[in-house]
C-alpha cells in the first residue's frame, strides 16, 4: 500500500470511529436514525446541507467541466444562490407542516397534503430513481478517487468495489449522526484542499490566474465564454433556472430540512450557503490549471484531471490527504443519499403496499435495502460510461418534475387536485425518460429552429408539458375536501 | 392563500439577485475580458454570489425588525416564538 492509500484508509478509519462514537447514547429508532430526532441547530443543519451539497460533484465534477467544457461549467456555481433564496421562504413552510405532522421523508409531505397514498408511492419511485444517478456519480467518484491514488495497482472497476462495502459499512453503523459529524471533519478539509490548489497550481504552474486565463484563451479561443451554439447562452440560463427549482426537491435535502430545531435555522443558512458556495470558485481554477498541464484527456476522463494534476505537482502523501478530502466528498453524501433511498423505499413505497403496521419492519427494511441500492449503483458505475455532470443533470431532470406540485400544495390546501399532480408528475416523467433513453435533444428533433430556442435544456419541455398535464386534469377533476376552496 | 397578501413589500428584493444571474450572465458573456485576472463571466457571477448573500442578509434583519405588526408568513399552528 502506497502513502496516498494509507492516507486515505487512516480517514475512512477516522470516519467509521466518528459514525459509531456518534450513535452512542440514541436509541437506534427510525426517527433517530433518518432525521436525527430533530434535535439540529444551525450548524449542524448548515453541515449537513453542505455535506450533501458540496459532493464528489463539486470536487472532481466541477474541475473536470472546468477542464473539457470551459465556461459552462459556471453554471454549478449559479443555480445554488438562485436555490438558497427560494430557500429562505420555502423551508420554513417545509419545516413546520412536517415537524407538526411528524414526517420522515419527502413523499410523506404529498401523501398527506394532497390525502393521497398513491401520489407518495409516485413521488417515491421518482425519488430513488432519481437518486439512483446521483448514488452512481458518488461512487464513481470514489472509485476515481481509490484508482488514481493507487498509481494504478488497483483497477477503477476493482476501486469502486472497494468504495461500494465502505459505503455500506459506513451507512449501516452510523445513520444521519455520523453523517453530520464527518461533515464538519470534510468541510475543513475540502475548504483546505479546494482553497489551497485553486490558489497554488494557478500560481506555480502560470504564474497568476491573468498569466493562465491569458494562455488558455489563447491555447483555445471563445473556452471561457459560452459558445454560440451547444452550451450557449440559453442552455445556460434554462439549466440554472431548472437546477435551482430542483434543488430542494431532491428527497435527501427536502428530508434533511426535517432535522432542524426551528425554521429560523433556514433563514441564517440562506444567509451564510451562498458565499461558502464560493469555494467551487477554486475547484474551477484547478481544472482550469489542469486543461494545459495535464491535457488530452477527453470525454469522462476530464473527471480525472484534478487528481491527475495533484499526482504532478505533490508528493504522495499531500495526494493522499486531496483523496481523503475527496473520499469524504462523496462518503457523507453517498450516505445520506443510500439512507435515503432506503428509508424511502422501504417506508413509502413497500409499506403501503405490503399493508405493514409495525415501524420495526420497516426499519429493518430499509437497513436490508441499503447494501441492495449500493450494488445496483456500483453495477452502474462500472458499465455506464457518462462523466459525472451529466448523470446528476439526468437527476435533476427527474426531480424537477416535482416541483409545481409541490409549490401548489404549499397553501393551506392545494391549489392542483389529487389527480392533477398526479397527471403532471407522470407526464413530465414520460417525456424527461423518453429525452434521456433516445439521447434527443431539441436541437436533434428540430434542426431548422433557431439555437436560442433549441439550445435550451430540454428539461424546460418536460416541465412545460407536466404544468399543462398538471392544469388540465385538474381543471376538470376536483378533490371533495378542496371543493370549497376559491382559487381552485 | 390567507396571510400572504399580507406580506411586506420590501421582500421583493430577494427577486434582484436571482434576476442578476438570470438576465445579466447572458449579457455578461459577451464581454470578453479579464477581470482582477478571471473572466467577466465568472467575475458576474462572482458578484451575484455575494449579492445574493447580501440580500439575504438585510432580508432576515428586515424580518426580524417588522415581524410584529404584518407576519411575514401565513402563521401555522405550533409554530415557534423566536
Amino acid at each position: 500500500m502506497n502513502p496516498a492509500l494509507l492516507v486515505i484508509a487512516l480517514f475512512l478509519a477516522i470516519a467509521f470511529a466518528l459514525g459509531l462514537w456518534a450513535r452512542r447514547g440514541h436509541a437506534m429508532s427510525l426517527e433517530q436514525w433518518a432525521v436525527g430526532g430533530r434535535g439540529f441547530g444551525a450548524i449542524f443543519v448548515f453541515l449537513l446541507m453542505a455535506g450533501e451539497i458540496y459532493t464528489t460533484f463539486t470536487f472532481l465534477g466541477g474541475s473536470g467541466w472546468a477542464y473539457g467544457r470551459g465556461a459552462p461549467a459556471f453554471y454549478i456555481l449559479c443555480y445554488g444562490a438562485i436555490a438558497y433564496t427560494i430557500s429562505y421562504f420555502l423551508l420554513p413552510a417545509i419545516w413546520r407542516y412536517a415537524t407538526r405532522h411528524r414526517l420522515h421523508s419527502q413523499a410523506d409531505f404529498f401523501v398527506l397534503k394532497y390525502r393521497s397514498p398513491a401520489l407518495g408511492v409516485i413521488v417515491s419511485l421518482v425519488s430513488v430513481a432519481a437518486i439512483v444517478p446521483y448514488l452512481v456519480l458518488q461512487l464513481k467518484g470514489l472509485g476515481i478517487i481509490v484508482s488514481e491514488t493507487s498509481y494504478g495497482v488497483i483497477a477503477p472497476w476493482a476501486a469502486v468495489w472497494i468504495s461500494t462495502a465502505a459505503l455500506v459499512v459506513y451507512v449501516t453503523i452510523s445513520g444521519v449522526r455520523g453523517s453530520a459529524w464527518t461533515a464538519v471533519i470534510k468541510d475543513v478539509m475540502i475548504l483546505a484542499v479546494a482553497v489551497g490548489l485553486g490558489v497554488y497550481l494557478p500560481v506555480r504552474y502560470f504564474g497568476g490566474y491573468r498569466p493562465m486565463f491569458e494562455a488558455i484563451e489563447h491555447a483555445h479561443p471563445g473556452f471561457l465564454t459560452l459558445p454560440a451554439r451547444g452550451m450557449s447562452a440559453s442552455w445556460f440560463v434554462s439549466t440554472v433556472a431548472l437546477s435551482a427549482l430542483g434543488f430542494y426537491m431532491w428527497p435527501h435535502a427536502f428530508a434533511s430540512t426535517y432535522t432542524a430545531r426551528s425554521e429560523d435555522v433556514f433563514r441564517k443558512n440562506a444567509v451564510v450557503m451562498p458565499l461558502y458556495q464560493l469555494v467551487l470558485l477554486f475547484v474551477f481554477f484547478t481544472g482550469f490549471a489542469a486543461i494545459l498541464t495535464v491535457p488530452g484527456l477527453k470525454g469522462a476522463d476530464a473527471d480525472l484531471s484534478l487528481l491527475r494534476l495533484s499526482k504532478l505537482a505533490f508528493p504522495q502523501t499531500l495526494v493522499g490527504v486531496i483523496g481523503a478530502a475527496g473520499l469524504l466528498t462523496a462518503l457523507v453524501p453517498g450516505s445520506m443519499l443510500l439512507l435515503t433511498g432506503a428509508t424511502i423505499l422501504a417506508k413509502n413505497v413497500i409499506r403501503p403496499l405490503a399493508g405493514w403496521a409495525d415501524d420495526r419492519d420497516v426499519s429493518r427494511l430499509a437497513r436490508a435495502l441499503v447494501p441492495a441500492i449500493a450494488v445496483l449503483g456500483a453495477v452502474l458505475a462500472i458499465y455506464g460510461g457518462t462523466a459525472i455532470v451529466p448523470l446528476l443533470l439526468t437527476g435533476y431532470n427527474l426531480v424537477t418534475q416535482l416541483a409545481p406540485a409541490l409549490l401548489l400544495s404549499l397553501g393551506e390546501r392545494p391549489i392542483a387536485s389529487r389527480a392533477g399532480a398526479m397527471a403532471g408528475i407522470l407526464a413530465g416523467e414520460a417525456v424527461v425518460t423518453a429525452l434521456t433513453a433516445t439521447g434527443a435533444t431539441l436541437a436533434k428533433l428540430f434542426p431548422s429552429w433557431p439555437s436560442a430556442i433549441t439550445d435550451l435544456n430540454a428539461g424546460v419541455v418536460a416541465l412545460a408539458v407536466n404544468v399543462v398535464a398538471l392544469a388540465l386534469v385538474s381543471a376538470v377533476t376536483r378533490d371533495p375536501r378542496a371543493a370549497s376552496h376559491a382559487t381552485s | 392563500m390567507p396571510g400572504r397578501s399580507a406580506a411586506p413589500a420590501y421582500r421583493w428584493i430577494a427577486v434582484l439577485p436571482p434576476l442578476a444571474l438570470l438576465v445579466g450572465a447572458p449579457l455578461a458573456n459577451r464581454v470578453h475580458l479579464l477581470v482582477f485576472g478571471v473572466p467577466f463571466l465568472l467575475a458576474w457571477i462572482v458578484a451575484c454570489v455575494v449579492l445574493t448573500s447580501g440580500v439575504m442578509a438585510l432580508l432576515l434583519a428586515l424580518d426580524r425588525r417588522g415581524g410584529e405588526p404584518a407576519a411575514p408568513v401565513a402563521p401555522a399552528p405550533g409554530r415557534e416564538i423566536d
